[in-house]
């Protein structure tokens, strides 16, 4: 075997036992890895509630990690979402792949629960279990400066501990693995770390083809404006998008309920760059480095961070945007969900948070006091709550990131029919709505959209199963990285045959999902978004969606992805793509 | 989507690429649609329910297309199958052309699970799009003018090295007829001063449609800028050079804003080139021939023979316009880095085997002739070498 080394780690925590499972060749083919693969280790266990100690958190790697492919150095973790109660999952860089993959495992799935606080370190050859009392209650950073010398590191913050639905897992100190809670599982396993060092070598089958491949896709990369143009996110990092969708009059303003902040010329990401002069970052075996770090080591917020700290809570502060994502990361939680849930909270009270009220309010919701604790729970359980629940702007539960669906329509289709809840990722089709790629479609209009949206989710699952970074396919595309795919594993594919992957892949987790009840209810958008017009001017009309158009769309989309009208799986469909269902 | 299909068979027809008639392009939502009704059409909408694509596009090309496009067709099935061309457009985007002998489904969908076309010899080129019927419109169109580029660049070769056959002569006997001198007078376009903002946008929109009509560009693609003040006005990437109204982007000099995002990959390229030298306008194109000749090289011995287009050590002109070698974008063999310092006390420069750069003081006159000058001495120039 190429790629994939053919090795699964299974920790049970309950027994503190080990073992490693061998998976068939046509497991890996069928699923490629990743979020592919950690989708089928979930199914059997997708209806136990997420703090089950049968419930399996699972570390997934592709079969290009730890290979030369471009922007390989990601993994998938995965298991169910305690914020959405959908599949949960989260694609994330830094170094845990890589070393897992030199560690000589595709994947860890983690199951049961310690009596006690404990951490797992992972080394060629030795498993470990280790008592970890002493570092409850330690912030994401602290962790990793005192475990980095174990390798790369996994962690948890006060936030998991404290119950936060929203609570991430943080790898290295500065990738997070966010937006569903999974943060949560650790907590629930009472895991406190897990840190992995390799030191092998992951065996390509044609090394001159895998050159070949990369130097196609480095030439699109290159090509690309957004990608390693000067203004781009190489440069600016991904708050380069900042002015673009302020301009486009679509970042979600005061809770969504404008979609212009007049103050964002002056909060953009080349504020950023005067104000902290940050160095390039990234992901391991990535050129792209689109993480930007101040002198200090202080992180720069990413785009989705920059905006809901400034615009949707009306804040003009840019340090108090750096120091909300500094607390964030270090108590290990969500920035979109919490500054969306601060924006909900001061809706709700008619309150406009000045910057020293959002950091206190951060404060208290990672350490789960006083309102803190409510606020926790994310937007939607607080608004329901007080009787509000069309202020908690969210789908399934989980609140939406900083593109405001009126100005795309894509987008609000991808919203609501994302399988881990509000998410711009899935489909991403801000690529062709504002971004031009591959090239660009009419952002005010539905029309094509049910299909577009379906093929993108597709390509996406399987992006998140090689595993690469999204952001390359800006410039590259599967036809590039099908070669790849096929160099490093040996195994002869197309574009197309990795589409069929990512179909299945995706369809598997609508199938979770609708295995724990969720329907067309679920698939749908805030009523702020039919009802209000956004912040129209300079000849640009943002006006509120057409509701019945975007039924017609959904029901549409219902047909191209092979689900009835309510939303739900057909067996002949599971069929086709190998998988069950039984209505 | 029934809209978007009628728009790119049109254009394929406006841009020479097709006969009136001769494009069938379906796009696939929930439900799929033509542009016209076709005999073909179900053969077409098998590739449909095969692939994950949205948007399909068969066509036979115009001459001189077709008959340069079945001659590359035909000597490929005599080896791999496969239409190898070198531009920086194939390099980049197509990579390879796979032939496809049979107007099948199975055959056609097997190519176009691997590539983004298939050549049909005697039948046409169909493409596809994920997104839009668009995108199988540039990708056909990517295909008519790199087999123009290659079947151009292999004859002259040929030509060269006494090698030339009695198909090729008849393939070029055919081409010949449907090649018309380029115009000499260039169009009069807005002179500056430009006074507001409004007519900024007008200047840049009318020198890239002018561009498009005088057929400089391969199909509607290229860029145009305009530095006003402390702002550069430049086309947006993957926009269509004839539709530029709404899709330039205002770049501050200064670094302030990223809202330029969203503009051409060779931003840099025009702002090193503005800062560097007195021109205010640029207009980039692919006119066909300045891309043909900047590939006809005779150092056959060459250490750099096949990486020409990165790594050419060689100064050479075509007359008085420098020959760099660059690729798109800002990577480490981009042409930011070689095209801004060829360009100073220059009226252009051919970026090997991909296009023209040219540049005007003030306004787009200047550039425009350069553009349509240089072109016409490439094509002037190749003429005579083939005769």
């Amino acid at each position: 075997m190429n790629g994939w080394l053919g090795s699964i780690l299974h920790v049970d925590l309950t027994d503190g036992t080990h073992s490693v499972e061998h998976p068939a060749a046509a497991t890996y083919q069928a699923w490629i890895g990743g979020k592919g693969l950690a989708g089928h280790y979930l199914y059997p266990h997708a209806t136990r509630s997420w703090d089950a100690p049968g419930m399996p958190l699972i570390f997934m790697t592709g079969p290009l990690v730890g290979t030369s492919a471009p922007t390989s150095g990601r993994m998938c973790i995965m298991s169910r979402s305690p914020l959405t109660g959908t599949i949960g999952d989260a694609s994330v860089g830094g170094s845990l792949g890589i070393e897992l993959k030199q560690a000589g495992f595709d994947g860890i799935v983690i199951s049961g629960s310690s009596q006690r606080p404990c951490g797992i370190e992972i080394t060629p050859g030795s498993v470990l279990i280790r008592e970890a009392s002493a570092l409850s209650g330690m912030g994401t950073g602290e962790l990793h400066i005192r475990l980095k010398d174990k390798g790369a590191v996994a962690t948890a913050g006060p936030a998991a501990e404290s119950g936060v639905l929203f609570a991430n897992i943080v790898v290295d100190g500065a990738h997070c693995a966010g937006r569903n809670g999974l943060g949560l599982l650790f907590s629930a396993k009472n895991l406190k770390y897990l840190t992995i060092k390799g030191s092998g070598r992951v065996p390509v089958h044609d090394p001159d083809g895998l050159r070949q491949a990369r130097e196609d896709i480095f030439r699109l990369i290159a090509a690309s404006p957004v990608l390693l143009g000067e203004l781009g996110i190489a440069q600016f990092g991904t708050g380069a998008l900042y002015d673009l969708m302020n301009n486009r009059r679509m970042m979600p303003t005061a809770n969504f309920r404008q979609t212009v902040f007049a103050p964002a010329p002056s909060m953009n990401a080349a504020a950023y760059k005067r104000r902290y002069m940050p160095k390039r970052s990234g992901c391991r075996g990535c050129h792209i480095l689109c993480k930007k770090v101040a002198r200090d080591g202080t992180l720069i917020p990413e785009f989705e961070t920059m905006s809901h700290f400034s615009a949707l809570l009306l804040n003009e502060d840019i340090d108090v945007v750096t120091k909300a994502n500094s607390i964030c990361n270090n108590l290990g939680m969500d920035t979109i969900s919490a500054a969306a849930t601060l924006a909900c909270y001061a809706e709700m009270e008619g309150e406009r948070l000045s910057g020293e009220r959002i950091l206190s309010l951060l404060d208290a919701i990672g350490h789960g006091h006083g309102i803190g604790r409510e606020l926790g729970q994310g937007s939607f359980r607080y608004a329901a709550a007080k009787g509000e629940p069309g202020v908690s702007i969210s789908v399934k539960r989980q609140e939406l990131p900083a593109y405001d669906p009126r100005g795309a329509y894509g987008m609000a289709l991808g919203y609501a029919t994302s399988t881990r809840g509000g998410c711009h990722l899935r489909a991403y089709p801000i690529s062709h709505e504002i971004l031009r790629k591959p090239v660009a479609t009419d952002r005010f209009s539905f029309a094509g959209k049910a299909r577009i949206i379906k093929i993108a989710e597709d390509c996406n699952a399987v992006v998140d199963s090689l595993t690469a970074c999204k952001f390359v396919f800006f410039g590259a595309s599967l036809e590039e990285y099908a070669k790849a795919f096929t160099a490093v594993t040996g195994v002869e594919t197309t574009t197309q045959e990795l589409m069929r992957a990512g179909e299945r892949i995706y369809y598997n987790e609508r199938i979770m999902n609708a295995l724990n009840g969720f329907t067309d209810a679920d698939d749908d958008l805030p009523p702020r978004f039919f009802e209000d017009e956004g912040s129209s001017g300079n000849d640009m009309r943002i006006a509120p969606l057409d509701r019945k158009e975007f039924l017609r769309t959904r029901a549409r989309y219902y047909r191209v992805r092979g689900l009835d009208q309510k939303g739900m799986p057909v067996s002949e469909k599971a069929a086709q793509l190998g998988l069950q269902w039984t209505a | 989507m029934k809209q978007l299909v009628g728009k790119y068979a049109r254009k394929l027809v406006d841009a020479g690429l097709a006969e009136d008639g001769a494009p069938v392009v379906g796009g696939l939502d929930d439900e799929l649609v033509w542009n016209r009704r076709d005999a073909r059409c179900s053969e077409l909408a098998k590739v449909f329910s095969g692939l994950n694509i949205n948007a399909l596009l068969f066509s036979l090309p115009a001459e001189p297309y077709r008959s340069m496009i079945d001659y590359l067709a035909s000597m490929a099935t005599v080896t791999d199958g496969v239409i190898r061309p070198t531009d920086t457009e194939t390099r980049t985007i197509l990579h390879d052309l796979p032939v496809v002998e049979a107007f099948d489904a199975g055959e056609i969908m097997a190519a176009l699970e691997r590539r983004k076309c298939a050549v049909l010899p005697g039948h046409g080129v169909v493409t596809w799009g994920m997104v839009s019927p668009e995108q199988a419109f540039v990708f056909y169109s990517s295909v008519c003018f790199a087999c123009f580029v290659k079947f151009m660049s292999d004859y002259l070769a040929d030509r060269k090295s006494g090698r030339v056959s009695r198909r090729q002569r008849r393939v070029m006997d055919t081409v010949m007829q449907h090649i018309d001198l380029l115009p000499s007078e260039p169009p009069a376009l807005m002179r500056a001063p430009f006074l507001s903002e409004r007519a900024i946008y007008h200047a840049v929109s009318q020198a890239g449609r002018m561009t498009v009509e005088y057929g400089l560009v391969d199909s509607f693609f290229g860029n145009v800028s305009l530095r006003c003040g402390d702002t550069l006005y430049i086309s947006q990437t993957t926009s269509s050079l004839d539709e530029l109204d709404g899709c330039i982007d205002p770049c501050p000099l200064d670094g302030s804003s990223c809202a330029g995002i969203t503009a051409s990959s060779e931003l840099t390229a025009h702002r090193e080139i503005v800062q560097r030298t007195e021109m205010n306008a640029i207009l980039h194109g692919h006119p066909k021939f300045s891309v043909i000749l900047s590939m006809d090289c005779e150092k056959t011995d060459c250490a750099f023979r096949g990486q020409c287009h990165i790594r050419c050590p060689e100064s050479r002109f075509i007359e008085d316009i420098p020959i760099v070698p660059g690729e798109v974008g800002t990577g480490p063999h981009g042409l930011c880095h070689t095209l801004p310092p060829a360009m100073e006390g220059r009226r252009g420069v051919i970026v090997y085997g991909h296009g023209l750069f040219t540049v005007g003081r003030e306004d787009f006159n200047e550039a425009f002739a350069g553009l349509l000058a240089i072109e016409r001495l490439c094509q002037e120039t190749y003429l005579r070498m083939v005769s």
